[in-house]
């Protein structure tokens, strides 16, 4: 067996160059591939982990259509409910610029009973409870904006006016939370007290974005969610609740068809991989054919010909193929501190390194086929002709 | 010479082409959708349209015009007015509605917009395509050509439920590809009512006497004391709105084309330094004969680039005949609801295709080239 691997690998290494070569864009190929399905799966991962036990209720008319502030605690009422709590989107701007950041108004209590991944110290969260201008900011933020506990920073609405007019509200910073033990909540955010928020407004006061209502028993969430509609349909403002998980599904879903794209995208890159091996193969064996009659006459079987061509094909892919796929795990390590903000989890998943693997046989096996039936199908007195 | 050359070494030849085209193509694809944005936005604005914002917003969603300021901007200076004197303005606000996708179990965002009976005068490539326009004051409903399209139970004909409100849909209508044709147009005064908007609304369309027009009727509101809007030439708001998806979409676009480039350099370098390889004693021969190095680097360049040129072409032409015209859909994150776009292949993508492939195999023909020269020409004489 190891002199089989030998010669197989002799053989490829006849030419150093074109071994290098090809073996590279062989790893390209699987890095790519690698990233991709990084990037597939954390979309998908962001549905997986949201959590089961929490339910979205948004008006039936669309996300920014808003809810009367009854609704929560009518809610509250409803059979199989744990906890509620409203959010309601600010539409923030950092003061003197354009970005837009994620800031919720929300009732401090009842977010931090929702989120208990959510995590900000026992003192932090009387400061932050005492506070009606009281803000708890996300650790991505306060890195970008250099924000620290004790600021007093101001954040223009590009929805909500003042009773004065003014568009930008002020918060004192009390808390930099941290989420640790789950993924329901994005660690880029700004979370404040609804009260300040409603009390000062010019209009649309006493209305909130949407719920979020945890579920006593996860299994229950398909008729709790019935449950809450039931309540609300007929008024003048219906509900449509789903789960977290159907709720970021359909977000994601929005944008287009992600996957679609990715798949032709990795089927482009495999297609040409394909014919850059399949190419490398038959060239050498197009310089061995001297060789292969050599062979035959020595009483090397048609069989133990296509055999070699189709290892030299597998080992190339394989290599080529495990180099691509290390490359992709040391690549997705360095980018996933870049992109948690917008994906929190991002890296090589079980099934890549299961697939991974049965694609890089079957390119070998796809890419050695032609060449090695060449190979077989050669007459000795042909081959010995040819080249000599 | 090389180029006569290359039929000998076809199959290696043509693996360098399509590792090329294949780069070309996805990188034309992905553009092609920025370009189709671009095309959507840009074709939907009119020089001598003007929109009028609150102060401060930046899109339609967010900005609010209470009914005050409405016979404000009506009064204004520049505004063309139709033969019986009605003034060309359409106050308008935009909802987003939930409606469901076709063949899709999801449903998404999109856009329905409370017009004035004016407003089809101000989208200048506004075209009836089925049915009749919606009476005023009444549950009529027109839908763009784009939503007809991309959400299930929207024809002309039916009933959709949207908030507490039947609607009735009576006409379809194109915007030559322009945002128009994203949305559902209805009664502003009835959607006012139904979403509890109260009197106000979020925007306001203005046809100019002329394209010069616009200053003055800039200057009149920006000086009136009794309102605070931000006026904006349509065109200027709509290149505004398209940049953010613009820099998305094409940055995803290089992105990928970079990456894949990577892997069909390796494939063309193969190739050339094939080609080298099998031509090195008529190399040395042609030094041999007087031939400086700069001719043998050329040769071999030239060989090189003719092949990224034909593979960056296929790719881009590839692209248009399975792309061009296909229409889509995504979410504006400006609007935050469903916008139509056709991927659309310009001849200055196809262009990039071609540069790109020309700069990959520029950088694929360089080394196996100078290697080629510098091959001592007795050495090279002795090969087989």
């Amino acid at each position: 067996m190891a002199s089989w691997l030998s010669l197989v690998w002799a053989n490829l290494a006849r030419r150093k160059l074109r071994l290098f070569f090809t073996l590279a864009s062989i790893a390209v190929a699987f890095l790519m591939f690698g990233l991709l399905e990084a990037l597939r799966g954390s979309l998908a991962g962001s549905v997986s982990l949201a959590g089961a036990d929490r339910l979205i209720t948004m008006s039936k008319i669309s996300i920014i259509q808003p809810l009367p502030r009854s609704y929560l605690e009518k809610a509250r009422g409803v059979a199989g409910v744990e906890a509620v709590a409203s959010f309601n989107w600010f539409g923030g701007v950092v003061k003197d610029g354009r970005t837009q950041i994620p800031v919720y108004a929300t009732e401090p209590a009842k977010f931090l009973a929702m989120y208990p991944e959510v995590k900000i110290s026992a003192a932090e969260t009387t400061a932050w409870l005492n506070d009606r201008q009281g803000a708890i900011v996300g650790p991505l933020l306060a890195n970008e904006y250099g924000w620290q506990v004790g600021d007093k920073v101001p954040l223009r609405s590009t929805i909500y006016r003042q009773e004065n007019g003014a568009d930008t509200w002020e918060f004192n910073i009390h808390a930099i939370y941290d989420v640790i033990g789950g993924a329901g909540w994005d660690k880029g955010s700004v979370v404040f007290d609804y009260d300040y928020f409603n009390e000062s407004l010019q209009f649309g006061r006493n209305s909130i974005g949407w719920l979020v209502v945890k579920v006593a028993d996860p299994r229950e969430a398909e008729q709790v969610s019935h449950r809450v509609d039931a309540l609300f349909a007929n008024s003048s403002a219906e509900t449509k609740t789903a789960t977290e998980r159907a709720f970021i599904k359909q977000a994601t879903e929005q944008v287009g068809n992600i996957g679609a794209l990715l798949i032709s995208v990795v089927s482009a890159v495999f297609f040409t991989m394909l014919l850059v091996t399949a190419n490398t193969i038959a060239q050498s064996v197009h310089e061995r054919t001297n060789e292969f009659g050599v062979m035959k006459t020595l009483g090397f079987t048609d069989r133990s010909l296509l055999a070699l061509v189709v290892s030299e094909s597998l080992l190339l892919t394989l290599v080529g193929g495990a180099i691509g796929m290390a490359l992709a795990y040391v690549a997705a390590q360095a980018l996933a501190t870049t992109v948690k903000q917008f994906l929190p989890v991002f890296g090589i998943g079980l099934r890549t390194v299961v697939v991974a693997p049965l694609l890089m046989v079957a390119m070998g096996l796809i890419a050695g086929a032609w060449p090695a039936a060449i190979a077989m199908r050669l007459r000795i007195t042909d081959a010995l002709r040819r080249g000599a | 010479m090389n180029l006569r050359n290359i039929p000998a070494r076809w199959t290696s030849a043509l693996v360098a082409v399509i590792g090329i085209a294949g780069v070309s193509l996805v990188l034309v694809a992905v553009l092609s959708i920025a370009e189709g944005f671009r095309a959507a936005l840009e074709f939907s604005g009119s020089e001598d349209v003007a929109i009028v914002l609150r102060r401060g917003s930046t899109d339609e969603l967010t900005s609010g015009l209470g009914q005050t300021s409405i016979p404000v901007i009506t009064d204004a200076p520049g505004i063309r007015r139709t033969a019986a004197g009605a003034a060309l303005v359409s106050p308008e606000l935009f909802v987003i509605v939930d409606t469901k996708l076709r063949n899709k179990d999801t449903t998404a965002n999109t856009p329905l917009r409370g017009v004035s009976p004016m407003a089809p005068r101000l989208r200048k490539n506004f075209e009836l395509l089925q049915g009749r326009l919606a009476h005023e004051g009444t549950n009529e409903v027109i839908i763009g050509n784009g939503v007809a399209q991309q959400y299930e139970g929207l024809a002309v004909g039916r009933i959709v439920r949207w908030g507490s409100n039947d609607w009735h849909i009576v006409g379809r209508f194109s915007d030559r590809g322009g945002i128009a044709e994203s949305e559902v147009w209805a009664d502003a005064a009835l959607v006012q009512q139904v979403f509890n908007r109260g009197a106000s609304y979020q925007s306001a369309r203005v046809r100019l006497t002329s394209v010069a027009a616009f200053q003055a009727f800039k200057d009149a509101l920006d000086r009136d004391p009794r309102v605070n809007l931000r006026v904006e030439r349509e065109t200027v708001f709509y290149a505004e709105q398209q940049q953010l998806m613009q820099k998305l979409v094409s940055g995803l676009g290089w992105t990928l084309a970079t990456m894949m480039g990577l892997g069909a350099i390796l494939a063309a370098l193969n190739t050339m330094y094939n080609a080298v390889a099998s031509r090195v004693r008529e190399i040395a021969t042609l030094r041999a004969m007087g031939f400086g190095a700069a001719p043998v680097i050329a040769s071999v360049l030239i060989e090189s680039l003719v092949l990224g040129a034909v593979g960056g072409l296929l790719g881009g032409v590839l692209a248009y005949l399975l792309l061009n015209g296909m229409r889509s859909s995504t979410l504006n994150f400006q609007t935050f609801s469903q916008m139509t776009y056709a991927f659309t292949v310009t001849p200055r993508l196809l262009l990039t295709g071609i540069v790109y492939g020309l700069v990959l195999t520029f950088l694929a023909g360089l080394l196996p080239g100078i290697r080629a020269a510098r091959t001592p020409i007795t050495t090279g004489l002795r090969e087989l």
